[in-house]
């Protein structure tokens, strides 16, 4: 389990690191946890020749309520937002995603932003990221873009950020009414990635009709997948059994997971099917 | 429970004493064989083929000869010029250190780089260019003798298909007939899966020549170091290697349980490279050259048939075994035994016929058969007598611990004579399930699960009364090479009462240098404390066949105890010497000898010793050393209840296993910590393959989950709240009752889980699952029977 040879640069301002990724160009790579890309070194899946260590990139790793969003730095490590209760009272979510994250090793380095970057349907944050709306702040020699988060993943690895642009921030809008979330996945055994996952959040006026929902995929789709027509079937109607029925029907329709290891293709619908239906009732519980 | 003869003080046996090893391990200080390091020692990687069956057409090595640091590129060719690109198996197979002409499996060693790094090492694997030509592999073994298969083992002469060897025991023609005329008969096809020991530890070694001594050290990660020493000299004592001039040092191993038996070529490679280079060379495997070329262990596909009356009596049963060794039968079995203690298949039960057989075919799989945690392929056995067991009941409708009550071979029929041929030492079956039953609430689980079906809940519960079979063993059948399976104890007393110990085993995390020490100290009354155990360097430890099939207690601990006996009897002399007493006048407990009636009169053993070295009486050797070889005279037979309760998830089929109790009865216990951490981590490594682990392969003979993301192995988040307990039946031959504790709950744990999710699945009408049986293949299993999502009815 030894990488390829590479080099290595630790820049101490975000400048100096979008300088190197210009100067380098498509042979570097930006480091930031770690704990996707190495174990690719490792297996010599990636053979990148230079890293450029984020880490030491001041201003990164916040996580703070800022008017009406919830700011989370690239560098924000998966156990901040595990340890956070503020998050976890707004978004208990993200304590659901945490703890389905492998273990305490992997979330005490593992990136919010690397999650995303990395570009993996197999990744838990993407499919919450959608549920929730969020925004990725990606910045450029040039300055900052906000790429909304449904055009943010492009394909397998690939995404809106570009060779030359690091991805320095997430806003997630906190709504004001009443709204609950919640994310499970069905794994193999701990620290497996997702079988299947579905992050759900749902927003409800004062009478419980569904105002807003959104609902992401985990593991069952080349990119992470928005479950659209699910979301539409909650919108406008109250969430009695029969209208979460189908909309985890509409999950498990939409949805296109491959058979490999981890099931059949059916197995993986009927996995989506369940779990949809069980991330509404409980983000509905939750929002009580 | 258990009542200790010794003080606490002494810590002879069944005192829970710390293990004295692992003050070693918690501080770092353990000395694996990855710690070794000599002045100017090379690194060794190996090239691996991509292919599982191809010809090698070419090999390049002259570009990763350019890389600074590379020393040399060793290919089969280069082994032939000395001969040694074959190595013998355990099993009188062959095996390639390194091809010539053709690879057999994926990850086989096709070349291998020396150089001054590990890092260049591994950096040359890429610039070795080696062309293939890819053939059509076999790796399905019931298709291996097809018209159309190739025939793998062209090197051998008289193969002409890939058919190995046909292996038979019992009653044929009778059993056959009580089958014909049975009111009941039950078969299911079973597959006990390919699966791989994955010890923390990988394989390696640092194989160190001495050009001007013509000498070799060879550290190295094994379990049988002595056997290894004898080895080694007989496939390179044409070279000059021969006996006296090789010492092999196992030091620190971090879990071997049968994967560090055999010989693989990257440990003869390395020692060819230090001949050759005459400097020391390392090879340490990483994670996943370990799980895809190193041996496998299982692999048995199984037809096993039970045929009863129809009130529960089993009368007779019949399995045949499709073994699938891949390209070599490299199996680590004592060589008379093809399928190793396959036999004790006839499992707990007292009837008096049955008839075995298998068939071991080549594929284009890596070779192995190793017993993993478990004496020579009893888990495969024991699996399909519990499955098999369980499946009668069903078929009956009797309750499966009835219906054992009902069979069970009674305390009072030992010894029993098995219908395959063995003489079950001693055990108390009933004694043992009673326990597990009363600790589970049996009653009150049935009643709930009736109700939870009732509500369309999905509970099941799972018995396993296995018979274990270990201690491997007594010298008339048991050999390894024609070396017999004894095992050998040397203690020496040091004048001030302190003590070293050497065996001819090698623990691997067992906790030998404690329990070994307990044995000791029960018999001589010396502090458990003050005895240092040492086991691995064949330069200083007495032969041995090495630890693995739960055969350390049973073989070397009661060497030890026999050569503490001789040692007592000599304190005996020297006591009656010194209280001027005859021998018959004195009284033993542990820790002195006083004189029968005048208990104030005595001598400590530690006077007795320091006597030994400076007041021995005229004519008496001086010293206090002794040595034993212990031939067993039989094996022993652990025994074991095991309960698993399990509930399913009837929309994901997610196993939640609620509960596990583990009865066991290893016969006299040495250690109750030491033997309740091995049975925690047996039963993990048996839900392992009861519900993880298995090595999937393609039609293309790729393997599919090579790396530890994909090949499941259990972690303590999977383990259940394990409830341990024990009965004691001590054997009646060993010299302290002792039978060996360590595989028992690998053994017999993935049929009590079995069972408890087939006993679940009920309602729909399964019969059975292959293990691993996870929520994706009961998914499958309901949908092929058309009932997925029916209700269940109770
Ligand atoms: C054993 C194990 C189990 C795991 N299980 C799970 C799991 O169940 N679920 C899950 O979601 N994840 C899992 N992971 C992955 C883990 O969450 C990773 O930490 C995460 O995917 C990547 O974050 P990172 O900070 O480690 O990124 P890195 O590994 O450092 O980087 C990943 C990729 O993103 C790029 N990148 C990172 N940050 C930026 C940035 N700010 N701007 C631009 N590009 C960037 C890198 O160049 C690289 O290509 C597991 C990892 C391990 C080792």
């Amino acid at each position: 389990m030894i990488p390829a040879s590479f080099d290595y640069s630790a820049p101490s301002t975000l400048k100096e690191a979008l300088n190197l990724l210009k100067d380098i160009g498509d042979e570097a790579k930006i480091l930031a946890g770690g704990h996707s890309l190495i174990p690719m070194m490792k297996l010599r899946f990636a053979e990148p020749e230079h890293l450029i260590d984020i880490s030491n990139v001041p201003g990164l790793s916040y996580v703070n309520f800022e008017g009406d969003h919830l700011k989370i730095g690239a560098m924000a490590r998966e156990v901040d937002l595990e340890d956070s209760k503020e998050v976890g009272e707004k978004f208990p979510i993200f304590h659901d995603v945490a703890k389905l994250i492998a273990d305490p090793q992997v979330r005490n380095f593992g990136t919010i932003g690397g999650n995303l970057a990395h570009g993996d349907a197999a990744n838990d944050q993407p499919a919450v990221m959608i549920a929730l709306d969020a925004q990725v702040e990606i910045t450029g020699l040039d300055g900052v873009r906000t790429v909304g988060i449904d055009d943010f993943f492009y394909g397998f690895y690939a995404t809106a950020v570009q060779e030359d642009e690091i991805l320095t921030g997430i806003n997630i809008p906190v709504p004001t009414g009443r709204f609950g979330n919640a994310y499970h996945k069905s794994e193999r055994k701990v620290g497996d990635y997702a079988t299947g996952g579905v992050a759900v959040h749902v927003e409800l006026d004062a009478e419980g009709t569904c105002t807003k929902a959104g609902i992401g995929l985990t593991n069952v789709n080349p990119t992470p997948l928005r479950a659209s027509r699910s979301e539409e079937a909650l919108v406008g109607a109250k969430l009695d059994d029969t209208t979460i029925e189908s909309a985890a029907q509409y999950a498990s329709e939409d949805c296109n997971p491959s058979s490999d290891l981890r099931g059949s293709e059916d197995y993986k619908r009927r996995i989506i099917k369940v779990l949809t239906k069980r991330m509404i009732h409980k983000a509905l519980e939750r929002a009580q | 429970m258990i009542q200790c003869k010794t003080s606490k003080e002494i810590g002879g046996m069944g005192h829970s004493m710390k293990r004295k090893e692992d003050d070693r391990f918690v501080h770092g200080k353990g000395n694996y064989v990855d710690d070794v390091k000599l002045p100017g020692m090379l690194y060794m990687d190996i090239v691996r083929s991509p292919y599982a069956y191809a010809k090698i057409k070419n090999i390049d090595s002259s570009e990763a000869l350019k890389i600074p640091g590379v020393l040399a590129v060793v290919t089969g060719k280069d082994l032939e010029q000395y001969n040694l690109h074959w190595m013998p198996t355990l099993m009188s197979d062959t095996q390639m250190v390194l091809p010539v002409d053709t690879v057999m499996y994926q990850s086989q060693e096709v070349a291998a780089i020396i150089a001054t790094e590990k890092y260049i090492a591994r950096d040359a694997r890429e610039a070795v260019r080696v062309e293939y030509e890819v053939m059509k592999p076999v790796v399905n073994p019931f298709k291996a003798n097809d018209e159309d298969a190739p025939v793998l083992r062209t090197d051998k002469e008289d193969q002409k298909d890939n058919h190995i060897w046909h292996w038979e025991v019992g009653q044929k023609e009778e059993t056959e007939k009580i089958f014909n005329d049975a009111e009941v008969v039950v078969k299911e096809q079973m597959h006990i899966p390919r699966i791989h020991v994955s010890s923390i530890e990988t394989c390696g070694c640092v194989a160190d020549y001495d050009k001007v001594d013509n000498h070799l050290t060879m550290y190295m990660t094994t379990q049988a170091p002595h056997a290894i020493r004898t080895v080694i000299a007989l496939v390179a004592g044409h070279v000059g290697l021969t006996e006296e001039k090789v010492r092999v040092i196992s030091p620190d191993i971090g879990g071997g349980f049968g994967g560090k038996v055999p010989v693989y070529p990257g440990y003869v490679i390395a020692i060819a490279a230090s001949f050759l280079i005459g400097k020391p060379v390392k090879w340490i495997e990483d994670r996943s050259e370990n799980l895809q070329a190193d041996s496998f262990a299982r692999d048995y596909h199984i037809t096993a048939e039970m045929a009863g009356t129809k009130d529960g009596k089993i009368l007779a049963t019949r399995m045949k075994v499709l073994a699938d060794h891949g390209y070599t039968d490299a199996s680590a079995n004592p060589s008379k035994f093809p399928t190793g203690m396959f036999s004790i298949g006839t499992g707990s039960y007292d009837y008096s016929h049955a008839f075995m057989e298998a068939d071991a075919v080549y594929t284009n799989k890596p070779p192995g058969g190793v017993a993993y945690r478990c004496s020579f392929r009893v888990t495969e056995a024991v699996h399909a007598i519990e499955r098999i067991t369980d499946r009668y009941a069903l078929e009956i409708g009797k309750d499966p611990a009835e219906l054992r009550f009902q069979n069970f071979i009674k305390k009072d029929q030992f010894p029993y004579q098995s219908p395959t041929g063995w003489e079950y030492d001693s055990g108390d079956y009933e004694a043992g399930l009673k326990l597990a039953l009363k600790t589970v609430e049996y009653d009150k689980l049935r009643e709930k699960q009736a109700q939870m079906r009732k509500e369309g809940k999905l509970m099941g519960i799972g018995l396993s009364t296995f018979t274990e079979i270990v201690g491997a063993g007594p010298s008339k059948d048991f050999d390894i090479l024609g070396i017999k399976m004894f095992d050998s104890a040397e203690i020496r007393v040091h004048p001030t009462g302190k003590a070293i110990a050497r065996f001819g085993t090698k623990s691997q995390g067992q906790g030998h240098e404690t329990t070994y020490a307990q044995i000791i100290a029960e018999e001589l009354g010396i502090p458990a404390k003050d005895i240092q155990i040492e086991e691995g360097d064949t330069d200083t430890a007495p032969y041995g066949l090495g630890t693995y099939a739960s055969r350390s207690t049973p073989t070397a601990g009661a060497a030890a105890a026999i050569a503490a006996r001789k040692l007592r009897d000599k304190a005996r002399k020297l006591a009656a010497h010194l209280l001027e007493v005859s021998e018959d006048d004195l009284e033993w407990e542990p820790g002195k000898f006083s004189v029968k009636g005048a208990p104030e009169k005595s001598k400590t053993i530690q006077e007795l010793v320091f006597a030994a070295y400076t007041n021995h009486p005229q004519g008496m050797e001086a010293g206090f050393e002794a040595t034993h070889y212990y031939d067993p005279p039989n094996l022993t037979f652990p025994s074991g209840a095991y309960i698993c309760v399990v509930e399913i998830d009837p929309e994901t089929f997610e196993i939640d296993v609620k509960r596990f109790v583990a009865i066991d009865d290893a016969g006299n216990i040495i250690n109750p910590m030491v033997a309740q951490g091995q049975v925690h981590g047996g039963l993990t490594q048996g839900i392992a393959p009861a519900m993880y682990e298995e090595l999937i392969y393609d039609d293309d003979g790729n393997i599919l989950n090579g790396t530890l993301m994909d090949y499941l192995v259990p972690t303590a988040v999977e383990s259940p709240n394990w409830e341990t307990g024990h009965t004691v039946t001590p054997s009646p031959h060993h010299p302290i009752g002792a039978k060996g504790i360590g595989e028992s709950p690998t053994v017999g744990a993935p049929p009590a889980i079995a069972n408890a999710i087939v006993d679940a699945l009920k309602p729909y009408g399964i019969t059975h699952l292959d293990i691993p049986i996870t929520p994706a293949k009961i998914f499958e299993a309901l949908k092929e029977k058309g009932v997925l999502d029916k209700p269940i009815v109770g």
